[in-house]
């Protein structure tokens, strides 16, 4: 029983470190990276929810931001980066092409990148005001710290498994 | 000033010219697929033409494109062009193959015109002349088919290889998606 | 003994360095991959090396082909509006106000659009035309490490942004241009917002300026880098200020002047060898001028309309519409058939900011394009970098690539 508390403690403890530094890897691909890019600039500041400073590897990032439309052809490279993150790990779907495609539905543009991996956090708009971006990490956030981003409910469902079975 | 341009093609390629003609401002002169390099490169080397700056290379296809009659009676026409220029510029073709270059040195612009016939979509390629036809033709050839003897990289640019079909023709359904990774849908 | 510390150690003595022959080294291939910070969004580009050097390449664009032209053939006219701000999404204006061109051309009414309107359209997109070189100064400033230009060039975009959100809803994909006019007027406060504007940003861009212009290490990574002769580059279809930079006096608003622009006095910047330093030069001094046209547009703009004044083109009045029949039923033709535009093929082009930005729109006599084909400037001249970062270094490659400046948008459409 004082193992349980204490293992969610630090459970707490872990989410509460990651949700206020995110490094996150800006996937980016069409106009909503001019969005992302007002988003990280001062006035909208991303700095201050500590997600400020991009790392362009996957293997140093947690969060990975799809900015823009994802095409068909880009699908694949999609997924070996998120393959080579390491968990625990967050997804934000950034603009409408990347939620659901957006306005194109044609033979090029996938609708929507959670076609290809699972996201956690969807952002509407053509693009989304900075406001909604923030909005979103505030979102995000709450997420990490409940543990329920994808990876985090897959992470645990392993950790259970392995300790059951 | 292009009047100059057209009346010189006319002059020293007639058979090889099908039409010419002037509107909007712009000048078009639709050929036959076997004049084309020999036009290209006189407009390329003549010092009156002098056409240095290659603008772009696109195809069109007319597949369904009923125009109406003149008079403005819903008849349709089929392929048959309504006004000069427009058209696929043969009765039979399918594809027009359309290249816009111009001049720098005076100014003046011109749009080929080549019609392609359904089962016979090749062309020669221009992209020794003018190294921008490179890239452009292989655009064109990897949305709508087109062929080019003579190019030294023929393969797509837009889409991956793994794509079958042309997408711009008109018998490609927009939505028909052919994609390359999808993810198993669990419950999580 | 000293043949056996040669071998084991591998040092050699100073008088045998000279007799020292180059190592044969192999050639190796190098992916700058679609997801890669300095390429932009989606640029693939395999590099043969040998050591640093690039000896061969394949540029392969693509990776964000959105299918413009496919859905412009199921979108009405002015439905296709928001496809064309997509595509150089950091000068949407220009596009728009291009893609309005020809259809115009096609409907024959270019000399009937207004006045204001006009000079309203050349106002827009010389705000877009700096949003555009601002974007493209900062973030290849970023890429050769100066993280400080890029936040001073964000800052004076962003409020940019903001006065065009004032005038049409939206920051960054307008829409803002109707065929025939625009869709809003300005503002009333629109001037005096200018004018504090460009005060604010000529004072941005002599910060940036001071401390890219003269600085030893900007100036020693991106001059002589990607230098290209004129005559090759015109060859190359070539256009914008990468064909300026090589020295070709070549610029439509000059040569094809559209709209008002032969009433507004400018200079066209030209630069020398070709190289990333001219071009980023040609940028600068371009951003300087469009703030001259700006200042004499907003001077010299007439009152007046701001559509046309034609019921085959344009919206009735909303009065008209909720209180006639007839306005109501052209209302809803105008929606659901779009503008008949008669049957035609008309090439519009315009001075995007990247060079010539042209469309080429074939209409089949009903309201929806049957063909709407966009040359594309930086599909053209991402063309020329294959043949650019040929004997240059890997590093070389992120100026050669920033200083193009491709938009992912208008590059695979």
């Amino acid at each position: 029983m004082g193992l349980e508390i204490a293992t969610t403690r630090l459970e707490d403890a872990a989410n509460w470190g990651r949700k206020f530094s995110l490094f996150t890897y800006p996937f980016v691909t069409a106009c909503c990276g001019m969005e992302f890019m007002s988003v990280a600039a001062p006035k909208y500041d991303i700095a201050r929810f500590g997600a400020e400073f991009p790392r362009f590897s996957p293997r140093q990032s947690d969060l990975l931001m799809i900015v823009g439309t994802i095409t068909e052809r880009q699908g694949p490279i999609l997924k070996r980066v998120y393959d080579q993150m390491a968990e625990p790990k967050w997804v934000i779907a950034f603009g409408v092409c990347a939620s659901t495609g957006g306005f194109y539905q044609n033979y090029s543009a996938m609708p929507g990148a959670d076609q290809v991996i699972p996201v956690d956090v969807y952002i509407p708009g053509c693009p989304p005001r900075p406001e909604q971006v923030l909005d979103a990490i505030v979102l995000l956030m709450k997420r990490v710290q409940e543990g329920r981003g994808h990876s985090q409910v897959r992470q645990k469902r392993e950790r259970q498994l392995r300790a059951g079975g | 000033m292009a009047q100059a341009v057209l009346d010189a093609l006319k002059a020293r390629f007639g058979p090889g010219i099908l039409d010419l003609s002037s509107r909007h401002g712009e000048h078009v002169a639709v050929l036959k697929r076997d004049a084309l390099r020999e036009v290209a490169v006189f407009l390329r080397d003549d010092p009156a033409m002098a056409f240095n700056l290659p603008c772009y290379c696109t195809c069109i296809d007319y597949l369904g494109l009923e125009a109406l009659a003149p008079s403005g009676s819903a008849e349709p026409t089929g392929y048959a062009s309504r006004t000069p220029g427009d058209g696929p510029g043969a009765p039979d073709a399918r594809f027009a193959l359309v290249y816009e270059l111009r001049s720098l040195v005076h100014g003046h612009r011109i749009r080929l015109k080549v019609p392609l016939r359904e089962d016979d979509v090749v062309a020669p390629s221009l992209a020794d002349l003018w190294p921008a036809f490179n890239w452009l033709e292989r655009e064109t050839y990897d949305m709508y088919g087109v062929s080019f003897t003579g190019h030294p990289d023929l393969r797509r640019i837009y889409m991956y290889d793994e794509f079958v079909g042309h997408p711009l023709r008109k018998d490609y359904p927009k939505e028909r998606r052919q994609p390359l990774v999808r993810r198993e849908w669990t419950d999580e | 003994m000293a043949e056996l510390r040669k071998l084991v150690l591998g040092r050699k003595n100073l008088e045998d360095l000279d007799e020292e022959q180059e190592l044969p080294s192999e050639l190796m291939t190098v992916n700058m991959g679609p997801s890669h910070p300095a390429m932009h969004g989606t640029v693939r580009i395999i590099l043969t090396v040998d050591g640093e050097r690039v000896v061969e390449s394949d540029v392969q664009p693509g990776f964000l082909h959105r299918c413009f032209e496919k859905e412009s053939e199921d979108a009405t006219y002015t439905q296709v509006f928001p496809y064309t701000d997509r595509l150089n999404y950091v000068s949407p204006m220009i596009n728009n106000v291009g893609y309005a061109m020809a259809v115009e051309k096609l409907l024959g009414i270019v000399d009937r659009v207004p006045l204001r309107a006009q000079y309203i359209r050349v106002l827009v997109s010389e705000i877009s035309r700096l949003t555009d070189h601002q974007t493209c100064i900062g973030a290849s400033a970023m890429e050769l490490g100066a993280f400080t230009p890029f936040l001073y060039m964000l800052k004076a975009r962003e409020w940019l942004f903001e006065l065009l959100e004032e005038l049409s809803g939206a920051r960054l994909t307008y829409s803002y241009v109707r065929i025939g006019g625009v869709s809003h007027d300005l503002t009333a406060d629109f001037d005096a917002r200018l004018t504090d504007l460009l005060g604010k940003i000529e004072v941005v861009l002599v910060e940036c300026e001071d401390m890219l212009t003269n600085n030893r290490i900007f100036r020693d990574r991106m001059e002589g880098v990607g230098p290209l002769g004129a005559d090759e580059a015109i060859s190359y279809g070539l256009t914008g200020p990468c064909l300026r930079a090589c020295g070709v006096d070549y610029d439509v608003r000059k040569d094809n002047p559209y709209l008002v622009y032969d009433r507004l006095e400018f200079d066209v910047p030209i630069g020398t060898r070709g190289d990333c330093f001219d071009r980023y030069l040609v940028r600068l001094v371009e951003m300087r001028q469009s703030i001259r046209i700006l200042r004499q547009a907003m001077h010299d703009i007439p009152a007046g309309p701001i559509m046309i004044d034609d019921p085959r083109v344009t919206l009735p009045p909303k009065q008209e519409t909720y209180n006639t029949i007839e306005a109501m039923i052209r209302h809803f033709k105008h929606i659901m058939d779009g503008i008949k535009v008669p049957p035609g093929e008309a090439y519009a082009w315009v001075e995007g900011g990247n060079g010539e930005l042209g469309f080429f729109v074939i209409s089949d006599g009903t309201g929806r394009p049957w063909k709407c084909y966009c040359r594309s400037p930086s599909f053209i001249n991402l063309s020329t970098i294959s043949r650019t970062i040929r004997g240059h270094l890997i590093s070389d490659v992120v100026p050669i690539f920033g200083m193009i400046n491709m938009i992912g948008g208008e590059c695979d459409k």
